[in-house]
């Protein structure tokens, strides 16, 4: 039973109750009801049909395309799939909202229940509930920094397809939401319905977050904080949201519901102004669309193509390749990184390696260079097949450990494979007894004196021994032949 | 021979053909009437180029053998429908000099099968009238007059009362309206024509002003119902661009003309006798059913019990949909922008300024009605009733093929009354909207004079997609009444 963070107060002790709002752009084509395209970073409104401006006289027409995504990320959800969903118009103003209202979808969602599993840094798992997912279009942008005087409006995004995943209120402080907004994110890549680049706002992020006493059953007056569009953020804004609350409480106030902002740049929520949020949304059935309505057949099919899943997948690193939960946990985050791994894994002249053997190279060796260098794992220099070729050279013995990391270096640097760094280097491991016993007995000869210390009982020499041999073969020699021939001089 | 301007779509379509005239000729005698008739207000852009155009188009593709469906009949559009580099307004100043990049699918088929735009047709503001007197181009005047007050002008109904008066004033062949509550069949019924209102999903609305998504249909509006039948074997037809059209095969609807309407079950709804209907009304009413019981039909007496309540939901639903539909009328984009020092400020002044009265009533009770905490009471309300109102015809069909209402429960009213009354307003759509909450087709054809000289017309409301059995009796019901007296407005002696 994970334990969960609390919050010193004057009063006693406090736990954050937090519920993730996570808006989800689709990858598709087109738009959800219309044929423009959704490519980021286009010149502003060059991707805006006549429906997305909200010309007079036209109508929305759904994409099919993204009916699947929706349904596809709601099976990945382990959630419920409504075969009947209706579109609601949620009616709002504002210069970069064409229709005066945002098409979306209110008291019946196209996916209703489902779960995501965390995984938590100590390990443990814990599984959260999501409430709903639902379709929604976005809006455009206003753009206020173009002119003194005047605001722009770029209608590019305006329509694009949004899934909003709603969480039940059964996160606990900033790390449940990270791991929470993680998992997802990974949940989304695998099933390929969302890119989960926060960076480019194709995954955002509203957090509500209450606080109670630990040990209170019943929940705090929750705020909503928006504008939160990095994990690093959202933990730091809950940070500081769930003190500011406390503080607040604590001080003798009470906590208003409202809606807050999170400032990037000051670090801390404030209220939205009054007529940014006094909306009385006035949703109700969208007459230009009719029922979205799809039978089992369709699920169905979806279903059949569904990729396996991060949860899956870890299990079976763990059960089919004897890989620690930890080691599993850190390959699968990333579809891109298993694939990686079972490529090097499904290799070499007998179509397996040694599982672990590689997983050691693929995380603390390669990750660990790409992730100093900023890098993807598609990215890498160096191939799932080239990682292989020098694994197999460790496992055969023509180089030693400590040899290969020089040549993991090397390959990082120049893309060649280990085989032909090993050869025109000449690091192939000195495995003739004879050529080792007779650097042994040089350097047993130059060092009498030590020789006489060890055998007087100063055992820790051995080491020093070993170095010394080692340094005269350039690292070459094989340590275990090492070892055990200068065991049967010394000890013998 | 009959002046050009004064023949139906058939008979047109007959002289063009026989080579008698070219599409040319007709086009340019239209062209006149619409110039000497301006005093009626009926068309808000007069598009002669392009009517000429288009007509020595035509009669290029009749010369060459390649003639369609409706080659050379020059016709008027209701400014509600987007039409392609020809300014349209809906009647708005928040459209002002609003020009489309696009044509509305209906008028896109219209063109498909020859037909010639002579201009865009006057308007209620955004179609919320039943007077056409809301226009921010002003009041449209109905060719017809009053017997004893022949200088009065009397409205020509609305909202497509531009596209009615030009029709009875003999400026254009035919005309296309819209209807939501009525705005095609009780213009026609004020006018002395045919207005037809298809069933929802039968002609697409991709490209047609929206005022209530769930209530518009595109229909024609003729001198006869042969012409209506032409008209809407052109209009209608499945669009995927609009998701409420539905995907069913156009039958040729004249075809259905066959003037036997022999075992045919006309129910007459008890509910339709309103308190204070001007006893000519009942008595026309009373005359149809004679004229379908001597041509073969059974009269069926049918209830449809809920009838009561049609009024108020649509007075609830169209009005909600509509300050929905009309939000995006907000100065950002096109249309009317007056300045503001704030983005709410721009708002207010441009919409304060671009809407009339009518509309913005309707706005603020849509806006209402879809609020929270009222909702429940009123927009869901009206949708449990329009369902209810939906299974009284249903309920009604099992003992009839069709229904036979008077069309409005009036004559065309003069100009200014009913203005300070909207109730009053409002209950000139009592037979009309049942059809529109049902989705029904129905149709209005001219039976009579009332006492006042004007003209009044009867309804047959039909089951869905059912029209080829509306177009039947209504032909008969036409036949029977001979309607021929003419509007003194009209452009021409006529025959």
């Amino acid at each position: 039973m994970t334990t969960h963070p609390v919050l010193k107060g004057d009063t006693g002790d406090w736990e954050m109750v937090i519920g993730l709002e996570v808006h989800a752009q689709v990858i598709s084509e087109a738009k959800l009801f219309s044929g423009s395209a959704t490519e980021f970073g286009s010149a502003p409104n060059s991707q805006v049909s006549l429906v997305d401006a909200a010309m007079p006289g036209m109508l929305p027409v759904i994409n099919e395309k993204c009916i699947e995504q929706a349904v596809r990320t709601g099976l990945g959800l382990k959630a419920e799939i409504n075969k009947f969903s209706v579109f609601d118009r949620k009616n709002y103003f504002y210069a970069d909202l064409p229709q005066g209202y945002q098409i979306s979808q209110y008291l019946q969602p196209i996916v209703g229940k489902g779960e995501i599993v965390l995984d938590l840094p100590d390990g443990e798992t814990r599984t959260v509930g999501i409430t709903r997912l639902h379709l929604e279009q976005d809006a455009g942008k206003s753009l206020h920094d173009q002119d003194p005087t005047r605001t722009f409006v770029d209608l590019n995004r305006s329509g694009v397809a949004l899934m909003e995943i709603v969480s039940e209120p059964d996160l606990r402080g900033p790390e449940e939401a990270a791991a929470y907004l993680r998992k997802l994110r990974a949940i989304l890549r695998y099933l390929g319905t969302c890119d989960g680049n926060m960076e480019e706002g194709s995954m955002r992020c509203d957090v509500n977050i209450s606080v109670r006493k630990v040990g209170d059953n019943e929940y705090g007056t929750r705020c909503e904080v928006k504008n939160v569009n990095s994990i690093r953020y959202v933990m730091a804004a809950i940070d500081y949201e769930a003190r500011r609350q406390i503080d607040h409480i604590e001080d003798g106030g009470t906590v208003v519901q409202e809606t807050r902002l999170w400032d990037t740049g000051r670090g801390e929520t404030r209220p939205m102004r009054d007529k940014e949020e006094a909306h009385d949304y006035r949703y109700f059935p969208d007459p230009d669309l009719l029922p979205l309505e799809f039978d089992d057949a369709f699920i169905d099919g979806i279903r059949a193509t569904l990729p396996e899943l991060p949860d899956e997948k870890k299990e079976r690193f763990v059960t089919h390749y004897g890989l620690s939960v930890y080691d599993a946990g850190v390959l699968v985050a990333e579809r891109a990184r298993a694939d990686f791994y079972e490529a090097v894994v499904s290799g070499g002249p007998n179509g397996r390696r040694d599982p672990k053997i590689c997983a050691n190279w693929v995380i603390t060796e390669l990750f660990g260079a790409l992730n100093k260098g900023g890098h993807d794992i598609d990215e890498s220099p160096i191939t799932a097949d080239q990682l292989g070729g020098l694994v197999d050279l460790i496992t055969d013995d023509t180089i030693s450990g400590r040899i290969a990391k020089d040549v993991f270096a090397e390959m990082l640097e120049t893309g060649h494979d280990a085989a032909a760094i090993v050869d025109a280097k000449g690091l192939r491991q000195v495995t003739d007894t004879g050529a080792i016993e007779g650097e042994i007995d040089t350097v047993l000869a130059a060092n009498q004196d030590k020789v006489a210390e060890y055998k007087g009982g100063k055992q820790k020499l051995f080491g020093f021994f070993v170095g010394q041999v080692m340094k005269a073969t350039q690292g070459k020699a094989n340590p275990k032949l090492v070892n055990e021939i200068l065991r049967s001089k010394l000890d013998g | 021979m009959t002046e050009l301007n004064h023949l139906t779509i058939s008979e047109a379509l007959d002289g063009l053909a026989k080579g008698d005239f070219t599409s040319a000729e007709l086009t340019r005698a239209n062209l006149l009437a619409m110039e000497e008739a301006r005093a009626l207000n009926a068309f808000v852009t007069e598009t002669p180029e392009r009517a000429m155009s288009m007509a020595m188009a035509s009669d290029d593709r009749r010369r060459a053998g390649e003639a369609r469906p409706l080659d050379g009949i020059p016709i008027a559009v209701k400014d509600l429908y987007c039409t392609e580099g020809i300014r349209t307004m809906a009647g708005s100043h928040i459209l002002e000099g609003f020009t489309p990049t696009y044509e509305s699918t209906v008028t896109a088929n219209l063109w498909r099968d020859g037909a010639v735009l002579l201009g865009k047709t006057n308007l209620d503001e955004f179609a919320m009238g039943s007077s056409n007197t809301t226009s921010y181009f002003g009041e449209v005047h109905n060719p017809w007059t009053l017997a004893e007050e022949p200088d009065a002008r009397l409205v020509p109904g609305g909202s497509s009362g531009g596209s009615a008066a030009c029709v009875a004033a003999r400026i254009a062949t035919a005309s296309t309206g819209t209807d939501t509550g009525g705005s095609i069949r009780q213009p026609a019924s004020f006018c002395g024509i045919v207005g037809m209102k298809p069933t929802y999903g039968r002609c697409s609305r991709w490209g047609i002003v929206a005022f209530a998504s769930s209530l518009d249909q595109a229909g024609p509006m003729t001198r006869s119902v042969r012409d209506a039948a032409l008209m809407l074997t052109s209009m209608a037809g499945f669009d995927p661009k609009d998701s409420t059209s539905v995907d069913r095969t156009v039958p040729d609807y004249a075809a259905a003309l066959t003037g036997d309407i022999r075992g045919l079950k006309i129910g007459v709804p008890k509910e339709y006798r309103v308190d204070k209907m001007p006893p000519e009304i009942e008595i026309l009413w009373q005359q149809g059913v004679e004229w379908m019981k001597a041509a073969g039909a059974e009269i069926v007496d049918v209830s449809l019990p809920h009838t009561k309540y049609a009024l108020p939901a649509y007075y609830i639903v169209a009005p909600a949909e509509a300050s929905s539909n009309l939000a995006r009328y907000d100065g950002v984009r096109y249309g009317l922008r007056v300045p503001g020092n704030s983005l709410i400020e721009m708002y207010e002044n441009t919409r304060a300024e671009g809407f009339g009265q009518e509309v913005k009533r309707r706005v603020m009770i849509g806006t209402y009605v879809l609020s929270a905490g009222y909702y429940d009471a009123y927009y869901l309300k009206a949708q449990k009733l329009r369902t209810l109102i939906a299974r009284d015809f249903e309920a009604a069909y099992e003992k009839c093929d069709l229904l036979l209402t008077p069309t409005a429960p009036s004559t065309a009213f003069k100009v200014g009354d009913k203005q300070d009354d909207p109730i009053a307003m409002y209950l000139n759509d009592v037979f009309t909207v049942p059809a529109n909450l049902a989705g029904l087709p129905g149709i209005s054809v001219p039976a009579g004079l009332g006492a006042d000289g004007a003209p009044l017309g009867l309804q047959l409301v039909g089951q869905a997609f059912e029209e080829e059995t509306l177009f039947r009796a209504a032909g008969v019901l036409e036949e029977a009444a001979g309607f021929t007296a003419t509007p003194a407005l009209m452009v021409g002696e006529g025959a």
